[in-house]
């Protein structure tokens, strides 16, 4: 099912959370929102999800006006980032939660919530309460609870932000797998640059509840449309009036070549790469990422003087950063 | 050594203070031997006060834990003008004496008061008689489940009934099956609470009731009553009735109270 | 409903001020006023006396002492009284005869109001860090030093709210006093006994007038604590 925001704006008192947002969500797609803090990314699920109504705009939901809908009769399935499991139910009778309340049969809805506990991997947990959970198990948990409804969109408000580094990247990755076989059009929204690159095939990017850019992964990281998307979807260094990626710049000892003069800093290697931390003569520094290779034909120590140049150097006219 | 002497300077106070006098009524009751206990609290008069109490109890526990229940959802995710004024009227109870509350329903629903020339002519009574007193149970035992659910709510948040919401419960559904389990502890702390409350009224039924024996007389009147009419084994005895009713109240609240932390 | 309190006084300001300056409500409000502060001091002592044996100390049976501690809150207030005036009175086996007194006042108050402090401290005490402590005792202080400029002063905005809720309670209570104090004006007939005799003998104007002095009262005394405790918690 397709999602169609149209000048969405959403104001929380003197705040604007959504300022005039509009955007597409292919059926069947899996997209992240990606963005700092308080930049408007959950507010912007929520409005979709119903959860939240907006101060100007519409909300399509595969082409109808769901805008005045309430958030029970959109057909959103919500994964919340504390789980939002129900205490006092077990694994089971969370799943079943949603069946049971449209009157399924026993019969449909214990099928059903086999199957899903299957398919999250927590077959012997249903008699379990939330609490004897870990989080990962309480977020496959939830996530389950929100498909047994057949969801026409799956949203997930920072679905891993509670979990260790390790569960996160093992959810994650399961996550693209889940997308891949129940191919619901699915929305998630996180401030992790590096898993909204992982999982989604498109990213858009808010900030100050504002619309940056909106593409798939590769094209955000390589052709961002102003410094702050560039900023946040990668590291950069600024050289001059504009930005450049670490892999992009290019380390010498020839000055010959045409550089800026720079002194290393510290040289981290960091397996199969080498950052090389350098400062320019006006003490501003620089991150220069190179391959190993590159590191030892260079033979590299702190002190050594150096002559950088940049392949790519990105500038932005004023009025896009 | 220190230790000793702050264990023992304890229990000595509260020995002093409340073990002793209540094991002694319970002493003095049965002084006389079990049947003339028993036989000095089944009085008709002492068991009409007897039901009237359970009666009264059973009419102010049940309304006030609607209205605690209410109430608590009210305050806590709403807000609107005035939310400041209902909470310090909610605590009102605490703070006001039981004397000062009988006071003032008479002065609302008696003789000479705001509604009670016109409730008379309609023919119904309302101080001197039952539903003054049971007027005076509700008021006094109001905030005990409010308080108590309050903070449950704070603590458990908005998030399994936006949950329960997007699954396709509405107000009534998500209420019954996520919002109230998650409370019931509050919830039946909170009417302990009042229970015993409401048992043990005194001051404003006194008051509003006019101490009919056999009539209007609640059994904390009666223990009184008894007293004054220098009948103490009837007094004791009924004061050993409630005395029981104040000890299960109490093995309720200590079971209930544990509970709370292994949420 | 509640506001109807508030609306008591009838009669007028001149009749209001005559109501409450005749000297036997003035007696009651002080005595009221005098026992119930009294009573607030003795149970800041022992209610945090109580609340630190049943934290640290250990001691078979003390869950049972832990359930006491709330029956003064479960017990009718006459029972209390009875109690009270069955083991202290005249005829009691313990020989005091405190009955009629003033002191039987500060008695019963000390009985109603005892879970309050107790009951306010102790969890404080149970989520204090040792650490605290145990750093202050490595430094060289005596287990009362510790006490008195560690453990105390997170202790205080307990202690503080406990007394309020004691305070509030004692100035309004009613019936564990009836029975044992005797009711004599002057010497010992509390506030609240006294607006129960104004209204019986339907004297509800000049009960009115007290019972707003005594809300007064009791109102200005709560902001006082309240204010004390946000000062020094």
């Amino acid at each position: 099912m397709s999602i169609n925001v149209q000048a969405v704006t959403k104001d929380f008192g003197d705040f604007t959370a959504l300022d005039n947002v509009s955007l597409d969500v292919r059926d069947g797609s899996l997209t992240a929102l990606l963005g700092p803090s308080g930049g408007g990314k959950s507010t912007l699920l929520r409005v979709i999800a119903g959860l939240e109504e907006p101060d100007a705009g519409r909300v399509l939901i595969s082409g109808e006006d769901a805008t005045a809908e309430p958030a029970r009769k959109r057909g959103v399935g919500f994964v919340f980032q504390h789980y939002a499991a129900f205490k006092h139910m077990t694994v089971r009778d969370n799943v079943a939660f949603g069946l049971k309340i449209r009157k399924r049969s026993r019969d449909e809805i214990r099928a059903k919530v086999d199957e899903l506990l299957d398919l999250v991997h927590l077959e012997g947990f249903a008699k379990r309460y939330p609490a004897q959970l870990s989080g990962g198990q309480r977020q496959r948990m939830a996530l389950a609870r929100a498909l047994a409804v057949e969801p026409r969109v799956l949203l997930l408000d920072e679905p891993f932000g509670a979990l260790d580094a390790t569960v996160r990247k093992e959810l994650r990755a399961w996550l693209r797998r889940l997308h891949d076989e129940v191919n619901v059009t699915t929305i998630f929204v996180t401030h992790d640059q590096e898993e909204a690159m992982e999982v989604a095939e498109q990213i858009v990017v808010l900030n100050h509840g504002k619309i940056e850019q909106v593409g798939a992964p590769r094209d955000l990281y390589e052709m961002p449309t102003n410094e702050f998307v560039m900023s946040f979807v990668g590291p950069v260094n600024r050289l001059g009036d504009g930005l450049v990626r670490p892999h992009d710049l290019v380390l010498s000892r020839d000055a010959g070549l045409g550089g800026i003069e720079a002194m290393v800093s510290r040289v981290v290697h960091l397996g199969f790469e080498v950052r090389v931390e350098l400062t320019l003569s006006d003490s501003s520094p620089l991150s220069a990422q190179i391959t190993r290779e590159e590191a030892d034909e260079l033979e590299l120590h702190a002190g050594d003087i150096v002559y950088v140049r940049s392949e790519r150097p990105r500038v932005f006219s004023p009025h896009q950063s | 050594m220190a230790k000793y002497a702050l264990r023992v300077t304890a229990l000595s106070y509260l020995g002093l203070l409340i073990a002793l006098p209540v094991g002694y009524v319970f002493y003095k009751a049965f002084e006389h031997g079990f049947a003339t206990a028993r036989e000095a609290v089944t009085t008709p008069v002492a068991q009409h006060a007897f039901w009237l109490t359970v009666e009264m109890v059973a009419i102010a526990v049940p309304l006030n834990t609607i209205f605690g229940v209410v109430c608590a959802l009210v305050l806590v995710r709403q807000s609107f003008r005035g939310k400041a004024l209902l909470n310090a009227a909610i605590d009102l109870p605490f703070a006001v004496s039981p004397v000062v509350i009988g006071l003032a329903l008479i002065l609302v629903y008696g003789r000479k008061g705001w509604f009670g020339d016109w409730l008379l002519d309609h023919g119904i009574q309302v101080i001197f008689s039952v539903p003054g007193m049971v007027l005076a149970t509700i008021f006094v035992s109001l905030p005990f489940v409010v308080r108590e659910v309050m903070p449950v709510l704070r603590e458990i948040g908005t998030e399994q009934e936006q949950a329960a919401q997007t699954l396709g419960a509405s107000s009534l559904q998500t209420f019954f099956r996520v919002t109230l389990p998650a409370i019931r502890w509050g919830v039946a702390y909170g009417v302990v609470l009042t229970t015993a409350r409401a048992l043990g009224e005194f001051g404003a039924v006194s008051i509003v009731s006019g101490k009919l024996a056999g009539q209007t007389e609640t059994l904390t009147l009666h223990v009184e009553n008894r007293f004054q009419a220098f009948d103490l084994t009837g007094a004791y005895a009924a004061a050993v009735v409630l005395g029981l009713m104040a000890i299960a109240t109490l093995l309720a609240i200590n079971l209930l109270k544990p509970k709370e932390g292994v949420r | 409903m509640a506001a109807v309190v508030s609306k008591s006084t009838d009669g007028g300001w001149a009749g209001f001020s005559h109501a409450v300056s005749n000297p036997q409500a003035v007696g009651a409000l002080k005595l009221t006023i005098v026992a119930s502060f009294v009573v607030v001091a003795i149970n800041a002592v022992t209610g945090t006396l109580v609340a630190w044996v049943l934290v640290r100390d250990e001691f078979p049976g003390k869950g049972i002492v832990n359930s006491l501690i709330d029956l003064p809150f479960a017990l009718p207030t006459i029972v209390a009284g009875l109690t009270l005036l069955a083991l202290y009175g005249p005829r009691g086996p313990v020989g005091a005869d405190l009955a009629f007194t003033r002191a039987s006042v500060v008695l019963a108050l000390l009985f109603v109001t005892l879970p309050f402090v107790v009951r306010t401290v102790q969890p404080v005490l149970l989520e204090l860090d040792r650490d605290m402590e145990q750093a202050a005792e490595s430094l060289g202080a005596t287990r009362f030093t510790v006490f008195r400029r560690i453990i105390l002063p997170s202790l205080r905005p307990a202690i503080f709210a406990g007394s309020a809720l004691g305070f509030a309670r004692a100035v309004g209570e009613f019936g564990s006093l009836v029975l044992l104090t005797g009711n004599i004006p002057f010497k010992t007939q509390a506030a609240s006994v006294f607006i129960f005799s104004q209204v019986e003998s339907d004297n509800a104007a000049g009960a009115a007038a007290v019972s707003v002095v005594l809300l007064a009262i009791s109102l200005v005394v709560l902001l006082v604590i309240g204010w004390l405790s946000t000062r020094s918690g």
